[in-house]
C-alpha cells in the first residue's frame, strides 16, 4: 500500500472507530465503573504533570517577555501576554502534548497487549464489543478530562507567571491580576475549552486504533505505543492550526 | 450443556429426561462449512473448504502451523469473514451477519484460545463470570455457576488468584471454564495443549472427552499434536456406579466414539474421515505428519 493510500485508510479506520465509540455512548450497554477507572487515570493521574507543566510555561513566559516589554516600557502588560498565550494556545497544546506522551501511550501499550495475547478475540467471543466495552470510555474521558485538565494548566501557568514576575522582577502582584483579568476575555476561555474537547477525541482515536490494530507480538506493541505517542501529538499541532484559524472565525477571536 | 448424573442425583426435579426427546433437530449440523475461501493479500488462507460438524461431534482438525486451522474457528465466531462460501452454524447461515449479530451467535460458543487469552486485570472468579457479569445475573447465581465450572476443570481452589499466579496449564483450565458457562453447545479449542507437559496437556484432552461424551458438546479441537488424537479418538468418558467420571480405552470393544478427523494443508482439505481410515492412508505428506519423521 502506498504511503497516501495507507494514511487515508488509517484516517478512515480512526474515525470510523472514534464515531462507533461516540455513537456508542448513547446506547445501552454503557460501562460506567470502566469510564470511571479511566476518567482517574486520565484525570487525577494526569493532574500533577499538566500543574507543572502549567506552572513553569507561566512562568518562564513571564521571565523571556518581561525584558522585552520593559524595554517598551509595557512591563504592566506581563500579566496580559501570559494569560493570553496560555489560554488561547499553550494551556490546551501542551496539556494535550503531556496527555498524549502519558495517556495515549498507555492506551496504545495496553490494546495492543490485550490483542497479542488474544484478550481482545476472547471479548468478541465473550460477545462484548470492544469498542463499546474499552474504547468508548476511553474517549468519553479524554473529551471530558482534557478540557478541565487545561484549565488545571492555564490556572496554574498564570500563578506561575505571577510568581516571577513579583519575585524576580518585584512587580507587584495587583498589577499583575488587573492585566490578566483585562487581558483574556470570554471568548478566549471558551476557545481554549473548545479545543481540548476535540484534541481529546484525536488522542482517544489515535491511540485506541494503534493499540487495535497492532500486529507481530511485543515488538508490535512497543511499535504501536509509539506510533500512536508520535502521530496523537503530531495531530493535535497540526489541528490547532486549523481549530484556531475556525475558533477565530465563529468566536472573533484574535482579529487585529 | 446437560446436566451430569451426580446432577440428576442431587435434584430429582432434572429427572424429566427420561422423557422422549425430540430428536429431529440433531440432524442439523452444528458447524456447516460449504466452500469456504480466504485470502490475504495474495495468498489463499482457506481454499474452496467444506466440512460438517455434526450434533455432540468432536471434530479434530489437524495441520501444520500456518495452514488455516485457527483460521477456521476464528471463522466460524465471525471474527474474520469468508471471501465466498457459506458458514453455517445449528443451521444458519451467518456469513453475513453484522458484529451485532454475531454477538447473539456467540451467546452459544464457547471458546479455549492458545493461551488461554485471560483478562490479565480480572481474578480467575471474575473472567470466568465474565459473561455473566455482562448479562447483568445476580451475583448469587453468578458465583454458584462459576464454583461449578471451576470444578469442572478441577481448579476450586484458584478462585481468588490473579492470571499471572498461575501456570500455563492452569491458565489454559480456567480459560476452558470461561468458555463453559452459559452452557455452550459449541466449543472450539484452538491449540489447548500446545506448550504444556504431557500429564497436563492429558488433563485438557480428558476435558474435551467429558464434554464429548458426557455433556453433549460439540466441538472442534484444532491441534498439532498426535497424542491428542489418540486421546481423544480412543477413549471415552463414562459415570462409574459411585458417580465418578471415569475414562476408559476403546481398545478391542467395539464403540462409536464420536470422534472425527480433519487434515489442512495450504488452505485445503486433504483428508476427513476417522482416525483408522487416517492411520491406514498412504498419502507421504500424512504419514509424515503422523510419525513426525
Amino acid at each position: 500500500m502506498n504511503p497516501l493510500k495507507k494514511f487515508l485508510f488509517e484516517l478512515q479506520e480512526i474515525s470510523i472507530l472514534s464515531f462507533g465509540a461516540l455513537m456508542a455512548l448513547f446506547t445501552k450497554p454503557r460501562y460506567i465503573p470502566e469510564t470511571i477507572k479511566q476518567m482517574d487515570l486520565v484525570g487525577v493521574g494526569s493532574l500533577p504533570i499538566v500543574i507543572l507543566t502549567g506552572f513553569f510555561t507561566g512562568g518562564v513566559l513571564v521571565l523571556q517577555t518581561f525584558p522585552t516589554l520593559s524595554y517598551y516600557s509595557a512591563q504592566g502588560q506581563a500579566g496580559e501576554a501570559v494569560a493570553t498565550a496560555l489560554v488561547r494556545e499553550l494551556g490546551p497544546v501542551l496539556c494535550a502534548l503531556m496527555v498524549s506522551g502519558r495517556i495515549g501511550s498507555a492506551i496504545s501499550a495496553e490494546l495492543g497487549s490485550m490483542v497479542v495475547s488474544q484478550q481482545i478475540d476472547a471479548m468478541r467471543a465473550l460477545g462484548t464489543d470492544p469498542v463499546r466495552k474499552l474504547v468508548a470510555p476511553r474517549i468519553f474521558a479524554l473529551i471530558l478530562l482534557l478540557p478541565l485538565l487545561t484549565v488545571a494548566a492555564d490556572v496554574f501557568g498564570i500563578i506561575g507567571g505571577g510568581v516571577i514576575a513579583s519575585n524576580i522582577y518585584n512587580q507587584d502582584t495587583n498589577v499583575f491580576i488587573t492585566s490578566v483579568r483585562n487581558g483574556i476575555e470570554t471568548q478566549d476561555i471558551l476557545g481554549g475549552i473548545i479545543k481540548p474537547v476535540f484534541f481529546g477525541l484525536i488522542i482517544g482515536g489515535v491511540s485506541c486504533y494503534r493499540g487495535l490494530s497492532t500486529r507481530g507480538g511485543t515488538v508490535g506493541v512497543g511499535l504501536s505505543t509509539t506510533s500512536a505517542v508520535v502521530q496523537g501529538s503530531i495531530a493535535v499541532i497540526i489541528f490547532d492550526f486549523f481549530l484556531s484559524k475556525a475558533l477565530q472565525t465563529i468566536l472573533d477571536l484574535g482579529r487585529l | 450443556m446437560q446436566a451430569s448424573p451426580q446432577d440428576f442425583a442431587e435434584n430429582p426435579d432434572q429427572q424429566d429426561f427420561l422423557q422422549p426427546i425430540d430428536r429431529t433437530d440433531r440432524m442439523i449440523p452444528a458447524i456447516e462449512f460449504r466452500d469456504v475461501e480466504l485470502s490475504f493479500d495474495d495468498k489463499k488462507i482457506l481454499d474452496g473448504v467444506s466440512f460438517e460438524v455434526r450434533k455432540g461431534e468432536t471434530k479434530i482438525i489437524l495441520g501444520r502451523s500456518g495452514g488455516g486451522k485457527s483460521t477456521i474457528i476464528r471463522m466460524i465466531l465471525g471474527l474474520l469473514k469468508p471471501d465466498a462460501g457459506q458458514i453455517l452454524v445449528d443451521g444458519e447461515d451467518i456469513t453475513a451477519y453484522t458484529e451485532k449479530e454475531m454477538m447473539g451467535v456467540r451467546q452459544h460458543i464457547g471458546m479455549v484460545f492458545q493461551e488461554g487469552a485471560l483478562f490479565d486485570s480480572l481474578s480467575v472468579y471474575e473472567n470466568v463470570a465474565y459473561r455473566l457479569h455482562e448479562q447483568h445475573i445476580d451475583e448469587e447465581t453468578v458465583e454458584k455457576e462459576v464454583r461449578r465450572m471451576l470444578r469442572f476443570v478441577d481448579l476450586e481452589d484458584a478462585i481468588d488468584k490473579m492470571p499471572i499466579e498461575l501456570s500455563g496449564g492452569m491458565r489454559r483450565r480456567v480459560g476452558i471454564a470461561r468458555a463453559l458457562v452459559g452452557d455452550p453447545t459449541i466449543v472450539m479449542f484452538d491449540e489447548p495443549t500446545a506448550g504444556l507437559d504431557p500429564p497436563t496437556a492429558r488433563t485438557i484432552c480428558e476435558l474435551a472427552i467429558k464434554l464429548r461424551d458426557l455433556e453433549d458438546v460439540s466441538s472442534i479441537f484444532v491441534t498439532h499434536e498426535m497424542n491428542n488424537l489418540d486421546y481423544l479418538s480412543s477413549e471415552y468418558a463414562t459415570v462409574d456406579d459411585d458417580g465418578n467420571v471415569i475414562f476408559e480405552e476403546e481398545g478391542e470393544k467395539i464403540c462409536m466414539i464420536n470422534t472425527r478427523v480433519m487434515m489442512l494443508r495450504d488452505g485445503k482439505i486433504i483428508f476427513s474421515g476417522s482416525d483408522e481410515e487416517l492411520r491406514r492412508t498412504e498419502d507421504p505428506y500424512i504419514l509424515r505428519f503422523i510419525r513426525g519423521k
